[in-house]
């Protein structure tokens, strides 16, 4: 009998040994881990707008870097995950509000913040084996293709819950959050619209005014604005008027919509990336290098340290950007205050669009969610509705999607918003300038491959190496073609 | 009375104490990769699973990412093995002989390396090697009078600071493994070979080295292998897995690109099998022309 026991002792701590192992590999995987912290700092500091191109900081184990639980406790109980903190205290705030008006239908939600990989990465695990997915769930728009691929079989569509306010959203950026059935599954934060930065200060010390700005309105123009500026500060060696990006696609993207095209060809279509938009941007920029007007921005593109550096040292006096990288300026650039002017990009042709929408965040809805339209209904009122949208302006400096508030004094012209002050100029009068002239470039499941390709191979070769602009392109399309 | 016989029996005792490694090799070896490699010819979308016959492997041979990474892989492997064999050989049979003062010194320097994480020592060498000015590797060439580099941007630039990483952690532990080798030769050959009055070279040359040839074959073994997986030192010296015309992209990254970063499983497990088959093929040759498949000579 004891020799029993003592076997079955045995055998009890030969599997305890064998489970501690499979623990063990797990925990030695840590190298995985501190992959994460250290790219969760990076994700973190982009905050959102990490376009698919950059937003390559994955790793493989799970570690939350905040979780609260806010909310009525007595309320319906969700779970909410988002890849940026600022995202979640923003939701919280919300939360409180809409219990505040809902008092039948109370929620309360537990936050949890991942690094951005991890989240998408658990997200599609958990939607591909059903189990485990939160009820609401930021995606960043790089990975939309990827989590919207599942369509209302992972995900519940928000027509019916944003039909409130439908109408005052802006219509390009909603497309840009649909599913390949038409169905809207996303709900935005902001339209990312691009826009010129222009440093005036430094521009008025080599004797260019704001109406100097103001009447550019080609790429020939800015080209000839710009050769003006060089001139007058003596052709210094080490400042340029603008920085190209090698490591992300913003000016490519800028290019298409002047020009109305899209190298994804939408849902339906066949990706082509060789579009004249792109070919003359190609060969613009490389004129640019060559003669020494722009320079290739450090470390790739513009929204990284090295690339905020530049701007402080005053290497570039202007760029094109979203209207987001506004909070780059308030958190890195603090004492550009006052510098700074915003207007709308140049154009190849007279009476182009000038503006595209980029970045962003499509936040979902899963059917495994315990009350889907509940869900929905929060979610859209967190981020559609006009107390929303406020909330969104002032805490998170975003240009807001919801068309009405635009023109609304009390919201553009607020002196209290910090991003209303830090400019020459209201960032919402470049907006309702551009409201009609704002384009999309769809992600679709081939934007991934575009974007990665251009990033990595194609603009090093153009921009780097003065490759040929058709060899690179046709390059790029066989990479493509092979995808599709 | 059953179970006591079944528990008894000398039989069965064996495998229960073997049971543990049978059921994780079972489980998170052969089943992974019966699965991987059924899945290797699926298109495994959202939410269908498509049989595609061999069509994964059609792309993949069309593929010049892939190609790259391969060429990649296989560059660092040649480089790595031949750095990390000769080397920590030479640094084993020196710490053995008695030309080497404070031995332990040496030891614990050469080894201390290896304790670090691959993800603190890649950052590091990050920063090293970065193209700015102020980064190491340029101060030391502007030192020199030589113009900075932008390392971490071209082929061969990169394959130094790469090559440089990996000899600065693996040459310890390499040095310890032949070490123990020397360990096992017997120390009268030595004293029979100084009464025949051989040399030093000649000592090394006829003894020493065919002797420690089993510890060798394991480490060109293990050196191939981990050559052709490298993944991490890759992924924390580029930030990412993605490099400049993907100098830096390796097989193992390439795979995690597919199948993590792009959701694209069915392709990630046949670049998987692929690097699995390259790398029996290569370890299969290497071990053949080493003889470790003729029968022991006894």
């Amino acid at each position: 009998m004891k020799k029993k026991l003592l076997s079955t002792l045995l055998c009890g701590v030969l599997a305890a040994s064998m489970l501690t192992g499979c623990g063990e590999v797990e925990t030695s995987d840590d190298t995985g881990s501190e992959a994460v912290e250290e790219s969760a700092d990076d994700t973190a500091e982009e905050a959102e707008e990490t376009e698919s191109a950059d937003a390559t900081e994955e790793s493989s184990e799970v570690e939350p870097d905040a979780v609260t639980t806010e909310g009525d406790p007595n309320g319906t109980h969700m779970e909410m995950w988002s890849f940026v903190e600022a995202h979640n205290t923003f939701y919280a705030k919300m939360l409180e509000k809409w219990n505040e008006e809902n008092p039948d239908r109370t929620i309360e939600i537990t936050f949890t913040t991942y690094p951005y990989g991890d989240m998408h990465q658990k997200l599609l695990m958990s939607l591909q084996t059903g189990e485990g997915a939160p009820d609401i769930c930021d995606v960043e728009m790089g990975q939309v293709p990827n989590v919207y691929e599942g369509l209302d079989t992972w995900l519940y569509p928000l027509d019916e819950a944003m039909s409130p306010y439908a109408d005052d959203m802006l219509a390009s950026r909603l497309a840009a959050y649909q599913g390949s059935d038409g169905q809207q599954y996303g709900a935005p934060f902001h339209v990312g619209a691009t826009v010129m930065y222009y440093n005036m200060a430094r521009l008025e010390e080599a004797g260019i005014t704001q109406e100097d700005v103001d009447a550019v309105v080609t790429w020939d123009d800015y080209t000839a604005l710009g050769e003006k500026y060089l001139e007058a500060i003596g052709n210094e060696e080490g400042k340029y008027f603008t920085s190209v990006d090698t490591g992300g696609t913003d000016w490519l993207w800028i290019a298409m919509a002047e020009y109305g095209d899209d190298w994804t060809g939408g849902f339906d279509g066949e990706a082509n990336v060789q579009l004249d938009s792109v070919k003359n941007m190609l060969t613009m920029q490389q004129e640019w290098l060559n003669s020494g007007f722009a320079e290739v921005s450090p470390d790739g593109h513009i929204d990284l340290e090295a690339g905020f550096q530049n701007i402080l040292d005053g290497n570039i006096v202007s760029f094109p950007k979203a209207m987001w990288y506004m909070s780059r300026f308030i958190n890195y650039m603090p004492e550009e205050e006052g510098n700074w002017y915003i207007t709308k990009c140049p154009v190849f042709e007279e009476g182009q669009n000038c503006s595209v929408g980029i970045g962003g965040t499509g936040t979902v809805v899963t059917q495994q969610s315990v009350d889907t339209a509940l869900a929905a209904d929060f979610l859209c009122y967190a981020k559609m509705s006009p107390e929303g949208e406020t909330m969104i302006w002032n805490d998170l400096g975003f240009d807001v999607c919801n068309t009405s508030l635009w023109s609304d004094d009390s919201f553009a012209h607020d002196e209290s918003n910090q991003y209303n002050t830090f400019f020459r100029n209201y960032p919402y009068d470049v907006l309702n300038d551009i409201s009609d002239q704002i384009g999309t470039i769809m992600t679709v499941k081939i934007s991934p491959t575009i974007n990665e390709y251009v990033c990595n191979t194609t603009l090093n070769e153009v921009l780097e190496e003065g490759m040929d602009v058709d060899e690179a392109l046709q390059e790029l399309q066989d990479a493509v073609d092979l995808e599709q | 009375m059953k179970t006591k016989n079944f528990l008894y029996s000398q039989k069965t005792a064996p495998y229960i104490f073997a049971l543990p490694f049978i059921l994780s090799f079972l489980i998170f070896w052969v089943y992974p990769l019966v699965s991987a490699f059924i899945m290797s010819f699926q298109d495994i979308g959202a939410i269908t699973v498509d049989w595609v016959g061999f069509k994964n492997y059609g792309k993949l041979l069309k593929d010049k990412v892939f190609h790259t990474a391969m060429i990649n892989s296989f560059e660092y492997m040649v480089f790595t093995c031949a750095l990390l064999i000769p080397f920590p050989m030479l640094y084993a049979v020196l710490m053995d002989g008695n030309l080497v003062k404070a031995k332990g010194v040496w030891k614990a320097l050469l080894y201390l390396p290896a304790l670090t994480s691959v993800v603190i020592s890649g950052t590091l060498f990050r920063l090293m090697f970065s193209e700015y000015k102020t980064g190491q590797m340029n101060v030391l060439l502007t030192m020199l009078g030589l113009p900075a580099i932008k390392w971490l941007k071209t082929k061969w630039t990169s394959e130094i600071a790469l090559l440089m990483l990996c000899c600065w952690r693996w040459t310890g532990v390499n040095t310890l493994y032949f070490m123990s080798g020397l360990k096992s030769i017997d120390k009268s050959l030595y004293e029979s070979a100084d009464i025949d009055g051989a040399t030093g070279w000649q000592k090394f040359k006829y003894i020493t080295i065919p002797l420690i040839k089993p510890t060798t074959i394991y480490v060109l073994t293990i050196s191939i292998y981990a050559g052709l997986a490298m993944f991490l030192e890759s992924f924390m010296l580029w930030a990412g897995n993605d490099s400049p015309k993907n100098i830096g992209l390796t097989i193992v990254g390439y795979l995690y690109k597919r199948g993590i970063q792009k959701d694209d499983m069915g392709y990630a497990c046949t670049v998987g099998v692929v690097l699995l088959l390259i790398a029996l093929v290569i370890n299969f040759i290497q071990l053949w022309l080493n003889g470790s498949f003729k029968k022991e000579e006894r």
